[in-house]
Parts: structure tokens; sequence; C-alpha cells
């Protein structure tokens, strides 16, 4: 079977192959015919740079009479200091709800639903993101709070109190859902405890958090320097960048951003961890190390033996351990890649109390395997004809185009990152797939965890290894 | 979700230019609706900037038609039509057939002699499940695992899944324009030729389901009690992934029969949205789809909920986190007052300015969140109108109950304002034109309203009589349906509830 290439197909148009009606069906879908895909290049977003620094990026799309708007804005949770975990959470909720110097952010709900408008703030990782949806006709009337946020936020008192109770009710919670306590606790393990990556918020920590710091991290951050904005919907590009220019230019760039902390090494030793749930029948399990990033040469090979790993249907783990061995709804696996610090390579599974050890032995040997038995051609062949056939989906919308070259301006990637994808994914060979196995994936690095009701296990954690137990207590406030 | 919220008759909006996609009348010129000879009905809608598509497949049965025993039934058998077909997934289709038969006959000898009450001999049974296993191994040698998914995926399928409700059973993924004739052929076989291999293996797979979203879960307990407690005769009652012990028990032998009743293409409709033309489509979907055997459509369901004469409660004491829920009974969604039910919904709901935000989370700072919603479990019956809070630390169920009732009797006595009724109706219309723009969504929004309501264009109407509901239609609608005795309530109280920390904010 060819390998077609979606974005860059042929430019036959669509011949008509399909038989008349009452013809007989093909009793084999290798027999069906495939015409070439019609030629289709996506519509990419106008980039304009102003002086101070910000960028802009304008996404015609006439389809619905809607207007959408991200501003990502660098700073975020990982730069909080250590104290104050948590801030960036308030920060970004007080932002929208506290209001601005004219309007409270009350008297902003009741503006913006009378309009079906929406202005939100909030608060992430590395960003902070002010986003805006609405009819056109509705633009400017949303776009005046937009900006009002940006300008003059008020962070009122009662509703920093609102966000920080909001918070409060997550951590008193966070230990109810045992996938929730797993994903967290496994992140601690992969990145270590302390890291920007994997540290959470504590009463205290969201505690500490003052209106003063809720100001002084904006008046920090939000500069057009670190701003990238983008527009999606029914506008005229030329117009919308006189609207644009006339807010934003003559505002000064501002300080830089701080510089992205480091991922740091992982400060817990690989191993077995517990952690006791009695309310579940279920045991969560994860396993981690470090995985590294997006721009890595051998992202793409990466990416290829993810697929065979754990990424579709098909792939080993979804079969082996779901299909062929019924021990586990959910299963996936794979080396986790960040833009700009290190992912985790990471396999989840969750199975009942009493094929807990069955299901570690069973992740075990995938795990194995991806480096015992490299990929068969059959096996390459799928994963990418998969990856490549399936690429347009990441192109079918005029939105999915415009983020992607804001995630690349974001993190500094060239800004067709995206188009060098599909010839890049093609020259994965079994070879390439098969060192990044060996290079990637390290079982003596693997951080453990187990989340369950250790008396229904079928046989005792300990029996892999010394086993640490987790106390998952909450701080009391 | 809310059908109101989906729906929305965008010819009210008050806007000069008009971009295509957005209004009924746009949608006339690309939808076209086909009737097959079988009975199976489909439903094209042009979208063509990008050459790719979307299909829904709704298919009108979900856990409504199952009885006690097989339970998760409907549920089930969505998962096997992932298992391939007597020509996908198998390495020798005669010889598997007739060890699949084998599993089935020594199964069913497991099967009697494991659940015999009386005289029950276990060395008879350990025979009979040895003997069972020994068939299924035969059976696996034929298998090739996941080769339905496999193909879709390596065709450049996105998407690929499905879902069972108490009312339905829906598949989707979506392809690349190109591969059309490949979808027809895939998902026609899928239907005709369902073959359940693996299928004790995935009954695994399914319990597996259940432990991680019911067992496992405080909300997943709360809502199976809480079910069970409010409809005591209609299927509503019964959680959609089974019972354990019917998850234990029933056969691929009942999951062919359930198929072969309510699998019938009358039952069936198909929805494509995308870069595809209805003059190709069509001819297609003829070609592939026709071959199912025209059956008639099964009878509709008999049971009916009976009137409520009591309020009921059902508690749960655990160390997690409190939640409350508390639902009433009302009619399905084809009553001429579900537009009534969607305003309410919305006006308690939806966002900041809704009642239930500000009362529980704003103002009495009791709840993290709060809404009143339809639906629950499902709207093609008269169901529950239910309302569900999420309590801060500290602060207990009854206080959520209190202030729910609070806001349940200030609808009831007061008119809500003009300022408000305006608002749910402009947010009904936008939020609608807000889920026009993916092939995905449309698919599945125009074919369960052609499946529901046998016509698609319900989308747009129904925003209409949105438009017509009054303050008076409000209060009589809450002052009929919320009342004691039509109402259940759910509670998870905590053992251990969180302490209330005073927030730091300075």
């Amino acid at each position: 079977m060819a390998t077609p290439r979606p974005v860059v197909a042929a430019l036959l148009l669509l011949a008509t192959p399909w038989a008349a009606f009452g013809q007989p069906v093909p009793t084999d879908w290798k027999q069906i015919a495939k015409p070439p895909l019609r030629a289709f290049q996506p519509v990419s977003p106008r980039r304009i740079a102003l002086g101070n620094g910000m960028v802009i990026f304008l996404q015609e799309d006439r389809e619905l009479p809607l207007v959408q708007a991200t501003l990502r804005i660098r700073g975020g949770s990982r730069e909080e200091d250590a104290v104050k975990v948590g801030l960036v959470s308030v920060y970004g909720q007080a932002w929208r709800t506290g209001g601005t110097r004219k309007r409270t952010g009350d008297e902003l709900d009741d503006y913006l639903e009378a309009r079906a408008a929406h202005v939100e703030t909030g608060g992430g990782l590395d960003s902070t993101t002010v986003s805006l949806n609405c009819l056109k006709e509705n633009f400017a009337d949303a776009f005046d709070v937009f900006l009002e946020l940006l300008r003059e936020p008020e962070f009122r008192p009662d509703k920093i109190e609102l966000a920080q109770r909001q918070l409060h009710t997550g951590i008193a919670r966070r230990n109810d859902n045992p996938q929730g306590i797993l994903f967290r606790e496994s992140a601690k393990l992969g990145y270590g405890a302390a890291s920007p990556y994997a540290r959470h918020p504590e009463y205290a920590t969201i505690d500490a958090v003052t209106r003063e710091d809720l100001l002084a991290w904006h008046r920090r951050y939000v500069h057009p320097g670190n701003m990238i904005l983008g527009l999606v919907g029914d506008f005229d590009s030329k117009t919308m960048e006189t609207t644009l220019r006339k807010a934003f230019a003559s505002w000064p760039r501002g300080p830089a951003a701080a510089k992205v902390p480091e991922a740091g090494t992982p400060a817990t030793a690989p191993g077995y961890y517990f952690i006791a749930k009695d309310d579940v029948n279920q045991s969560s399990i994860r396993m981690v190390h470090l995985g590294t990033t997006v721009d890595n040469p051998d992202y793409y090979a990466i990416t290829v033996m993810n697929e065979v790993f754990g990424g579709s249907f098909a792939a080993r783990l979804f079969t082996n351990v779901r299909s062929k061995k019924g021990l586990a709804y959910a299963v996936s696996g794979s080396v986790g890649t960040a833009h700009d610090h290190p992912g985790l390579f990471s396999v989840f599974t969750s199975t009942k109390s009493g094929t807990t050890a069955a299901a570690i032995d069973a992740l075990y040997e995938e795990i194995d395997n991806l480096k015992k038995v490299p990929p068969t051609s059959e096996e390459l062949q799928r994963a990418r004809e998969s990856l490549l056939n399936s690429f347009i989906f990441r192109v079918d919308s005029r939105a999915k185009v415009l983020f992607e070259k804001m995630t690349y301006e974001f993190y500094g990637y060239p800004l067709d990152f995206l188009e060098r994808y599909p010839a890049a994914i093609e020259k994965v060979t079994a070879a390439d797939v098969a060192r990044a196995a060996q290079k990637y994936v390290d079982k003596g690095k693997l951080a453990v965890l187990v989340v369950g009701k250790a008396a229904d296990f079928d046989r005792p954690l300990s029996s892999f290894g010394p086993v640490t137990t987790i106390d998952v207590t909450i701080p009391p406030p | 979700m809310i059908r109101g919220a989906l729906l929305a008759g965008l010819l009210v909006l008050a806007t000069g230019a008009r971009a295509p996609g957005q209004d009924l009348g746009s949608f006339e010129k690309r939808v076209t609706v086909k009737t097959l000879a079988n009975g199976l009905t489909l439903v094209v809608c042009e979208r063509s900037e990008v050459p790719v598509f979307s299909f829904f497949t709704h298919v009108d049965v979900g856990a409504d038609r199952e009885v006690p025993g097989i339970t998760g039934l409907a549920h089930m058998f969505e998962h096997m039509a992932f298992k391939g077909t007597d020509s996908i997934g198998t390495t020798d289709y005669a010889a598997e057939k007739a060890a699949l038969e084998n599993v089935e006959r020594t199964y069913a000898a497991f099967e009697a002699e494991r659940r015999r009450r009386v005289g029950r001999d276990e060395k008879k049974a350990a025979e009979a499940e040895a003997a069972w296993k020994g068939a299924l191994a035969e059976a696996n040698k034929y298998v090739v695992s996941n080769a339905f998914g496999e193909i879709v995926e390596r065709e450049g399928g996105v998407g690929l899944n499905a879902f069972t409700s108490s009312d339905e059973t829906g598949y989707f993924y979506s392809l690349p324009s190109n591969r059309l004739e490949l979808w027809a052929y895939l998902e026609s076989e899928r239907f005709l030729k369902p073959v359940m291999r693996e299928f004790y293996k995935e009954r695994d797979v399914v319990h597996e389901e259940r432990r991680l979203r019911t067992d496992s879960q405080p909300v997943g307990r709360l809502l199976e009690q809480f079910l069970a407690t409010a409809f005591t005769a209609h299927p509503y009652g019964q959680p959609v992934v089974g019972w354990p012990s019917d998850l234990l028990s029933f056969s691929a032998t009942d999951a062919l029969e359930f198929y072969r009743r309510y699998y019938v293409p009358a039952n069936m409709v198909v929805t494509i949205v995308g870069d595809v033309r209805a003059s190709e489509a069509v001819p297609l979907v003829e070609r592939y789809f026709g071959r199912l055997p025209a059956v008639p459509k099964p009878e509709p369901l008999r049971t009916i909920e009976p009137a409520q004469r009591a309020e009921r409660q059902v508690i749960l004491r655990e160390t997690a986190q409190p939640y409350y829920i508390e639902g009433y009974h009302r009619p399905d969604s084809r009553d001429p007052d579900d537009a009534v039910y969607d305003v309410i919904g919305d006006l308690m709901s939806s966002g900041r300015t809704s009642r239930l935000y500000r009362s529980l989370v704003r103002d009495k700072k009791i709840a993290a969140g709060a809404s009143g919603f339809s639906g629950l479990p499902g709207d093609k019956y008269p169901h529950l109108f239910a309302f569900f809070a999420v309590s801060t630390p500290g602060h207990t169920p009854d206080q959520l109950r209190d202030a729910i009732r609070a806001e349940v009797e200030r609808i009831k006595s007061e008119d809500v304002t003009d300022e408000e009724l305006r608002m749910v109706k402009t947010r009904v219309k936008a939020n609608l034109i807000r889920r026009l723009g993916n092939n995905g969504g449309l698919a599945f929004q125009l074919g369960t309203n052609q499946a529901r309501y046998g016509d698609w264009r319900e989308l747009f109407r129904s925003v209409e009589r949105i438009e017509k509901v009054s303050k008076a239609d409000i209060r009589r609608i809450a002052e009929k349906t919320f009342v004691a005795e039509n109402r259940t309530v759910g509670i998870l109280e905590s053992t251990r509830l969180a302490g209330a920390p005073g927030p730091g904010g300075k």
C-alpha cells in the first residue's frame, strides 16, 4: 500500500470511482479504490510584529459570525515562589472576577452575559491567558473589557478570597479520586517533589497569596514584549490590524519574563511506591522517569515509537494488556515530550485489585519488548501511515492552524515546524525507533507507583522490591 | 447536555451580513436526507473547506432495552463492534466460527452449573469451566486483535470511538475525504457481520471500566445509588455499564440476540458531514448499507415510570468529601414544555450570572460549583431534572440542600426578571452558532435530532420555542415539577469532613 501524503496530495481532481448502485461490494477492504486526496493548503494566519515586541496573528474565518481571541503572556506557575504555590491559579481567577478599576467582576459578568460574550483569564504552567469569544457584532464591547483587564485590573479582595476558597476545595478533595492521586504523586516521583513541574498548592501556600502579590505579578509580566495575541473569526484583517495597533502599539515593551527554570534531575530514587486507598476495588498504576523535549532531533523517531507502543488501538499496550489479557480498560504509555522542558516517560493502567501484580508484570513485559523486539516492518508501516494520513486533522480548521503557530512563536520554534513534520516522519526507520527505545526508555530508572487496596492484591508489591509508602495526608490549614 | 443549549434559531439574530454557515436556510441548501428501502436514514451535510469528513452512526437502542440479567449488554455490544467482521480480524473465519460456537456451548454448560442454586457439583463446575477455557484458547488462535481499529487508524482515521447511554448508542470517527468508500464498507460491515471474538476478555475490560468509573469514584457510587432510587420501574434506574453479576454472566449469544433485535436499519441514522457530495455519498451508502436486511423497528418500550408518591432519599457515608444531588421527574424531550425546562436549566446554571452560582458559590460561599439540568440519565423518556452541588471545605450537604431549595422556591414564587430571560435567550442563540463550526459536532447534532424528532431541522426550530418561553411558563413548570413528593435526594456525607480554613486574602 502506498503512503499517501495528505497535505501535499496529488493535484488530480476527485475522480468518481463510485460504482453504480446494485453492483456487488468488494469482499476485501484492500480492493476498495482510494482516489488521491484533493489538494489542500491550510490557510496560515498573518503575523504582525509590533515595535514593542508584541506579536499578533490574524486568521480570518468567515464561516460563522464569531470572533475568538487568545492572548498568551509569558510567566506561569513554574515561576512562582515555593511558599506561594498556587499564586498563578489565584491570579488567573481573580484577574477576571476581581474586575477592573471601572467595573466590578460581577458587573462585567452581567455586561458580557447580556451579549452572550466571554472574556476570561487563566493561569497555567508557563503563561497566563486572556481569551475572548463573542458574536462579531459584540466585538467592540468585548474587546473593551479585554483591554480594561489588561490595563487596570483591580483584584478586589472578595474575589481573591473566592478564588482561594475554590483552590481549598481542590485540596480538600484531592485524595478522593484515585487517578488524581496517581498523576499528582507520580509527577513528583518523576520530576522531584520540589520541581516546578510537579509541586502543588497546600492550604498554607494558597493562604500566603496576597492582593499585593497579584498586582506585583501583573506589573512584572503583563507587557507587550511578553505577549502573543491570536485572533480567528469573522473580521477583515486590515481593519482588525488597525484596531489592534491602536490598542497596543504605544504600550512600552516592558521587562522580559524570567528564564525557564530547569526541570531538575529527579530527586527520588527509582523503585516501588505505594499509596493506600481503601474505598476502591481497582489499583491505579503508573511508572515514570524523565522524558525529553519536542525540539530533540529524535522527536520523530519517538513519535513513531509511541504510536507502536501505546498510542492507538493497534498499539502493543492496548492489544496485549487490554484486548488479549483483559486486564484493563485504561492503558497507555509514551515517552512524553514538552516544548521547553522534558516530559515524562509514562506507562499507566488501572486494574482490579486482584490483578495488580499481574498488570505490573504485563506492563514490564511490554517495556522489555520495546527494547528487545524492535517494531516489525508491519508495525512501522502502520505507525507511519497512521501519523501521515491523519496529519490533515492537525490543520483541519483555521483556528487549529492559528493555535499551532502561536505555540511555535511562544516557544521560539520555527513557525513552519508543523509543515516539516510529514517529511520527518516519513524518514523514520526501524533502526531509528530501536535506537530511540534504547535511549529514552530505561526500566532501571522507573519509579513505579500503585494506588490501591493492598489487602486485595494478588501478590504483595514487595515481591517486586522494597516498597516506600507515601503518606498523602493533607497538611491541615 | 441540555438540548436547548445545542440548538438555536439563528434566523432571529439581527445582524446585517450573513456568514455562509449559520442559518437554517444555509443548511437547507447543504443537507440531504435519504431513507433507504431497508429503513435506514442517511443525512449528508456538505462542508467542503478541508478534504475530510466525520460521521455519526446513531442506533436507537441503549441501556433502555435491558432487563435484569443483561444489564450492560448494549454497552458490551458497542465494545464488540470494534472487534471486526468475518473478514477483518481473523486468519480463518470458517474455523474461527466453529470454535466460537464451541465457546458458547461450553460456556452455557459452565454457567448452568455455576449458577445452579441447589445441588451444585463443584467438580463438574470446574470441569465445565476448564472445557470453556479450552474452547476459548482454541478460538483465540484465529484472532487478529484490533484489526478493525488498525485499518481505520492507518488510513488516517482520528477520534475513533463510541458511546452508550441510557437512550442510544453512537459510533463516530473522522477520515480524509478520499476514504469515503472505505468508510462505507467498514461501517456497514461492522453492523452486517459482527463477530463475537474475544467476547469474554472484553467483558473483563468492561468490568474494569465499571470499577474505574463507578466503583472507585465517589460520584460514580452516589449516582448509581441515586438513579436506582429515583426510578422504580423504568430502566433508567439501571446502570448503563451494568450490574456486576450481569457482567460476570451474560454471553456472546446474549449479545448477538440483542444485536439482532435492535441493530436493524430502521433503528439507525447515519450522518456524514464534511467534504463529501450528497450525489456521491447517497449511492455509496445505498450500495453498502442497503445490504442490511430490512427488519421491522422494535416496538416501543412499554414501561413508563409511574408517578412518584413519596419523597425518597439515599445517603452514602464515606471518607470522600460531600456531594449533594436532588432530582425531580419531568416529561421526555418531546414534551411541549421541553423548552421551558431548558430555560430553567440555563437560568439556574449557566455561568457566573446564574442563580445557583450567585447564591451558593458567590454569596453563601458553601459550594465550589452548582447546577440544575435536564437529561438525567437520558431524555428520550420521562427523566429527571436534577440539581447538583459540590461543597467547599467544612460545609455540609444539608447546607447545599437548603440553599438549592431556596432558589427553587424563588423560581416558583417570583417571576424571573426581563433581563435574565433576555440573557438566556441570547445565550441559547449564540451557543448554537458556536457549535456549528466542526464536522464531528455537526454530525452528532444533526444525527441526534433526525433520530429523536425525525427531522434534523429541529436543531434550529427548538430555538424558536425557547424564544417563546414566558415568565409565566417558568413559574407554571417550576410549581408543577419542584414538589416534595416528586423528589429524590442523593447525599454523600463525609465521615472526614475537611475543616473550614479561613482564606488568607488580605
